[in-house]
């Protein structure tokens, strides 16, 4: 099986953006966390929790099925293989993604689609962010 | 040198207008500290008093924010009511991240609204919002604008609460709940303009112009930053580590400084807070160390089985402030102080030593009940709670007074001997020895952090008084390039100069380390000469009596040799 990004665990999370940040920098070569693929966001301000919007790295990856360009393709295993030149910004994908965290850029007209290259969990200071194999994987995939 | 294009939002709130200045002459003071210095003094800020509608408040974040790691802090810059001195305070949380995102480096606000306002800043322009209904909330404001603004679980929200309002010179503003601009009293600056609360918001693209070089330095920072021991302390105990430490020393202040040992110290200690009540660490955006302590405050309020939960945030100023200082030993009674003072919107650490004054002042006589309304007494928090309530609510004349800080109460009621400021401003939690002493009263605001005179008292006692003021002048002068790029002073050793000058030329900013330290002169001469046409007087400064009586870290400190050392001081300035 492939690995995924996964949350470990949202209650440990300190909020630092790190995670954005780097996936913002080394992705899309962007100082901006808005670029990033991945938003950890609060809610309820910080007295309330850190919610994490990652992509979840469907098996059957419904925004690659809705993508008639070819630019996204489901990766065997989950998650994502996008190819920037295939995109013709139609946002298709942004209307199929079932957990609604894929986004689009304005400026590069494309999604930010999470890749699952793992920047974000290097620079996750407490680990919340792994690469790990579908704990309770669907045998079916 | 090769430096940055400073784009400044300018919001006049009389007239509801905003102008974009696009500034290249402001590229050499960086950011923050200096730029926020030199828009203040365009402003002719010694012409009115603090709390005129024609007086500014500038904020300012820097080129490195939040695209390096722990560089989280933005600063602001006004004329304080509390001194009537230079005014600068800083923050972290979100907001150097949110200005980013809305896209200025620098916001001057100025005028008077003509009704309560709050604005809301995007990247798309600038709001001018009515908040006649949120004026006289505390801290429930935040939960309205959380549903009235954009920029969902990233904007970043300034606010005041009834203190600043009523103009208390000692009132804060709160950024995210958890930060303050806290000294000072920049809420009241708020307050006498209407101004509410400010929300920033926004995600406009900044894309990289090296990302190899930017890539290298960032990762190397980040590295020193988690993967040495050098910030591991601010996230373990944080802050409150200091309490026990300071204590066992004898720099902890207790009983408004009657004295120097605290029986049962050990259940405010950091170690306790940690263990009994620390819920979580969060971070300032940027910043993976996460130093912000929040505890959780459980108390019952109902005959049955009812509770409720607050999330607070501690640090070892407040547990000085609202608990050694006052005599108090429990961290709920802590809490339950934090918790008012946080409501009110008053700087916690002006409030405790405002507390510590009228317990003694009540005690030995030189007021009485019929001012404070309440019996107040060490080591209580009931007769606390009302007088802090009564510090915003002003119901005779002794609050008035009082709500202009301790300094003031003393010069009228008497009690000087015992009213713990240094350059008019309520002490900070160190009576480590003569650096602090002399530090914060000749720091530019009034603060421990402006040269860290309590960390020399630790780390290099015994020095001669010129030696001593030749070392708290340097410091001041390189922390003030550190601010002006609004790195967190947490940081300050991971900062060294050149590393600031490496992570500086990433981002395409070129500066020589001569160049560097000549902004360090420039920055400190500049601020010299605002606070000096404010009629700060290195002259006329006064230490109360009680700083020589109690016995500081230190051992008991000379008044004499602290009187040389002031010389020195003005000696250095006509250098």
């Amino acid at each position: 099986l492939a690995k995924i990004l996964q949350i470990r665990d949202m209650a440990k999370c300190i909020g630092c953006y790190s995670c954005m940040l780097a996936c913002a920098r080394v992705v899309r070569h962007s100082f901006t966390p808005a670029k990033a693929a991945l938003q950890i966001r609060t809610a309820g301000g910080f007295q309330g929790r850190f919610l994490g919007e990652i992509c979840l790295g469907c098996p059957d990856a419904p925004c690659a099925q809705v993508c008639n360009s070819g630019a996204l393709e489901l990766r065997p295993g989950g998650g994502l293989r996008f190819s920037a030149a295939k995109c013709t910004g139609c946002r298709a994908c942004i209307g199929a993604c079932i957990v609604q965290v894929l986004h689009f850029d304005q400026e590069s007209r494309q999604p930010l689609a999470c890749i699952q290259c793992g920047t974000c969990a290097r620079f996750c200071p407490h680990g919340i962010l792994a690469m790990e194999e579908r704990k309770y994987a669907n045998t079916s995939d | 040198m090769q430096t940055h294009q400073i784009k400044v939002l300018d919001i006049d709130l009389e007239r509801e207008k905003i102008a974009i200045h696009y500034r290249d002459d402001l590229g050499e003071f960086l950011g923050g500290t200096g730029v926020a210095a030199k828009l203040f003094a365009e402003a002719a800020p010694a012409a009115t008093p603090p709390l005129h509608p024609d007086q500014v408040i500038v904020l300012a974040n820097g080129p490195l924010s939040t695209i390096f790691p722990v560089v989280t802090k933005v600063v602001a810059v006004f004329r304080s009511p509390l001194t009537g001195g230079y005014g600068e305070s800083h923050a972290g949380m979100r907001l150097a991240l949110a200005m980013r995102g809305a896209g200025y480096q620098a916001i001057v606000i100025r005028g008077q609204a003509r009704r309560p306002t709050y604005l809301a800043i995007g990247p798309n322009g600038v709001e001018f919002r009515n908040a006649s209904a949120l004026w006289g909330l505390g801290d429930s404001v935040g939960s309205i604008l959380r549903r009235l603004v954009p920029g969902t679980g990233h904007r970043s929200t300034l606010k005041i609460g009834p203190a600043g309002e009523k103009g208390v010179s000692f009132a804060s503003v709160s950024v995210d709940t958890y930060r303050h601009f806290g000294r000072l009293g920049l809420g009241a600056v708020f307050g006498a303009k209407n101004l509410k609360a400010v929300v920033v918001y926004g995600d406009r693209n900044e894309p990289i112009g090296d990302f190899k070089a930017y890539k290298a330095m960032y990762e190397q920072i980040y590295n020193q930053v988690l993967k040495t021991s050098v910030m591991k302390k601010y996230h373990d105990l944080g802050t409150p580590a200091n309490v026990l430490n300071l204590h066992a020393s004898g720099g902890l202040p207790i009983r408004n400084l009657q004295e120097n040992v605290l029986a049962g110290v050990e259940g405010i200690s950091g170690e306790a807070f940690a263990e009994e009540s620390l819920m979580r660490q969060v971070a300032c955006s940027g910043c993976p160390i996460g130093c912000i302590h929040i505890g959780l405050h459980r108390s019952r309020f109902g005959a049955e089985y009812e509770f409720e939960s607050r999330f607070l945030s501690y640090d070892y100023e407040l547990i000085f402030a609202v608990g050694s200082f006052l005599g108090i030993t429990r961290q709920s009674q802590i809490y339950e102080l934090i918790d008012r003072v946080e409501d009110l919107g008053l700087d916690v650490m002006s409030a405790g030593v405002c507390l510590g004054w009228v317990t003694e002042a009540l005690a030995r006589g030189v007021i009485t009940e019929a001012e404070t309304g309440t019996a107040v007494q060490f080591g209580e928090t009931a007769g606390y709670l009302q007088v802090l309530d009564n510090m915003v609510l002003q119901p005779n004349d002794f609050y008035q007074v009082l709500a202009r800080g301790v300094e003031k109460a003393a010069q009228k009621y008497g009690g000087l001997d015992f009213a713990m400021t240094l350059g008019g401003h309520e002490m900070a939690g160190y009576h480590t020895g003569p650096g602090h002493l002399l530090g914060q009263t000749v720091g530019m605001r009034h603060s421990h952090l402006d040269n860290g005179g309590y960390g020399i008292d630790q780390k290099s006692p015994n020095l001669s008084p010129e030696a001593l003021v030749d070392k708290l002048v340097a410091e001041e002068k390189w922390r003030g390039v550190l601010t002006s790029l609004c790195i967190c002073l947490f940081a300050r050793e991971v900062y060294q100069p050149e590393t600031v000058l490496s992570a500086l030329a990433a981002v395409g900013i070129q500066f020589s380390r001569e160049e560097l330290d000549s902004l360090g002169e420039k920055i400190f001469r500049l601020r010299q000469e605002l606070r000096l046409a404010m009629g700060f007087d290195p002259a006329q400064v006064r230490f109360a009596q009680r700083f020589f009586q109690t016995p500081s870290a230190s051992g008991p400190i000379d008044p004499a040799a602290v009187q040389a050392m002031l010389a020195a001081y003005r000696r250095h300035l006509t250098r």
